[in-house]
């Protein structure tokens, strides 16, 4: 056990995810930050940097995701981060992160639409932390 | 004010200079419009000349003489038939053509303008394009946000279905591949979750099921004179295991006479509706008020609680189908975010409408208003 483990932030207001989330990433070596809120995840962020971050989009506000992540690359700019969101299927909205111009305003590197298998998350996240 | 654009097609330049006289400065405003309508005219003393503006800047009306050099304003009208059946048209005949008149009215030409016309009669046809360019427009709307509204409620809705069962095939693989180890005891909080998450889509199909019911209108056959009080009681008496658990109060008040027409159903789920909310969004050992007055002519369904409250914000959303109120007090709490629509629905399938008054951590109060007939 010579090498440390990477943390990882995860967010999202979801029970269920959050469990089961959590125990794969657990399972693959890393170790997790669960939050159930944005507000819970700023007050982690102040004084910790996680090395990567999934956060789901919908929370207390319908953009808490976004908010996150803007606040993530703003002062950490070097830590990938996931978005996993139904918003979707829940309110009929789709975007895709590798326009330009929304590469500009979303700041994620990737984004997932739930309902995603562990495997692919597994796969996105060993590529982002390369 | 909005602007129409209307083509005068006719070979007199003194038809053309007089209709534009007329026209210029004409304002049509009918009480159900938003808005004024006004014009402006471009003029085309040919057919030829006219599909040729028409191709290159289609008009919202166009004004069509029949009698022109080339073709004729019958096949012009027939080939914008086919090119742009959005321009309404008004054939400009004489008298003489009444035949022609017919035809064109046949061919989609929503008005006709027998020559000479004084400026009252152009005008009035004019007002009357106008009306239909108007109804045109709202019911094409309509119709998109009909569909829109269809199309977002299936999206949602397959959503809120696919999500617990995400959840829950999530679950049942981790069980299947053993995730927590060979014991069964470990598995208890997957369990537990998975049938709650059962639970949750079981509500949300009860849920829809009254949802359709309400959607197909009113049943006449199965209103009943009600007894109101009766009902709240009905209502309480399904609601009060929730309650007791959780230490909450629910007192009923009545006043005036309580007999209401109804489908008993409808009251009901209204009742039950409003009650399991005000316990589920409580305090523990809060309290319920479920009040039922008639008033000059009204009934007036009120269900009051101590509980959370709600912002502005999160009270504007309240009635959106599948919209449930998300914030770190609400969590946990299980739904499927159609209970206050049906709410709605039905109080609008009497005539009526519901209000709600809220404060965050005082309270909401939630009145059902129906009027009696």
């Amino acid at each position: 056990m010579s090498e440390i483990k990477k943390k990882i932030l995860l967010a999202d207001d979801d029970p269920d995810q959050i469990f089961q989330v959590s125990h794969y990433l657990k399972k693959w070596g890393y170790d997790v930050v669960a939050v159930e809120s944005r507000e819970e995840a700023e007050r982690y962020l102040q004084s910790e940097c996680p090395d990567l971050a999934i956060l789901d989009l919908m929370m207390e506000e319908e953009d808490s995701g976004f908010i996150l992540a803007y606040r993530i690359k703003q002062c950490k700019p070097q830590v990938p981060v996931i978005i996993a969101t139904a918003v979707t299927a829940e309110r009929g909205i789709s975007f895709d992160i590798s326009t330009p111009e929304n590469k500009a305003w979303i700041k994620a590197d990737h984004y997932l639409e739930k309902g995603f298998r562990m495997e692919e998350l597994e796969i996105i996240i060993k590529g982002l932390l390369k | 004010m909005e602007c129409l654009s209307i083509l005068v097609v006719d070979d007199e330049p003194g038809i053309r200079s007089g209709v534009k006289r007329i026209l210029s400065g004409h304002i049509v405003s009918f009480p159900f419009m938003d808005d004024d309508y006004g014009f402006e005219l471009s003029e085309a003393s040919s057919g030829e000349e006219a599909l040729e503006m028409i191709e290159a800047n289609p008009p919202d009306i166009l004004l069509l003489d029949n009698k022109l050099p080339g073709i004729t304003g019958m096949e012009v009208l027939e080939i914008i038939q086919k090119s742009h059946p959005e321009i309404l048209v008004a054939m400009i005949t004489s008298y003489a053509s009444m035949e022609v008149a017919a035809r064109a009215t046949e061919d989609g030409a929503r008005d006709f303008i027998p020559k000479p016309f004084t400026p009252a009669e152009l005008k009035a046809s004019v007002d009357l394009i106008t009306k239909q360019f108007f109804l045109k427009r709202i019911t094409r709307t309509m119709k998109e946000e009909g569909k829109k509204i269809r199309y977002q409620f299936l999206s949602v809705l397959s959503h809120e279905l696919k999500s617990p069962l995400n959840a829950l095939e999530a679950y049942l693989g981790m069980m299947k591949d053993r995730e927590l180890g060979p014991a069964l005891d470990d598995y208890n909080q997957v369990l537990d979750r998975s049938l709650q998450r059962i639970e949750g889509m079981r509500s949300l199909i009860m849920d829809l099921l009254d949802f359709t019911k309400i959607r197909l209108e009113r049943k006449e056959d199965k209103i009943e004179r009600l007894d109101l009080e009766e009902c709240a009681h009905l209502a309480i008496s399904t609601i009060m295991p929730l309650a007791i658990q959780r230490n909450i109060s629910i007192n009923y008040e009545g006043k005036g006479d309580l007999f209401f027409e109804a489908d008993p159903i409808d009251l009901d789920i209204m009742m039950n509706n409003l009650l399991s909310n005000a316990v589920k969004y409580n305090r523990d050992g809060g309290s319920v008020v479920l009040q039922v007055s008639n008033q000059e002519g009204k009934m007036e369904i009120t269900v009051q609680d101590s509980g959370y409250g709600m912002n502005e914000r999160e009270v504007s959303q309240l009635f959106q189908e599948f919209v449930r109120i998300k914030n770190k007090r609400t969590k946990g709490i299980t739904g499927s975010g159609l209970g206050l629509s049906i709410v709605q629905k039905i109080a609008e399938l009497y005539g009526g409408h519901i209000r709600v008054e809220s404060e965050p951590d005082k309270g909401s109060i939630f009145r059902v208003i129906l009027p009696v007939q």
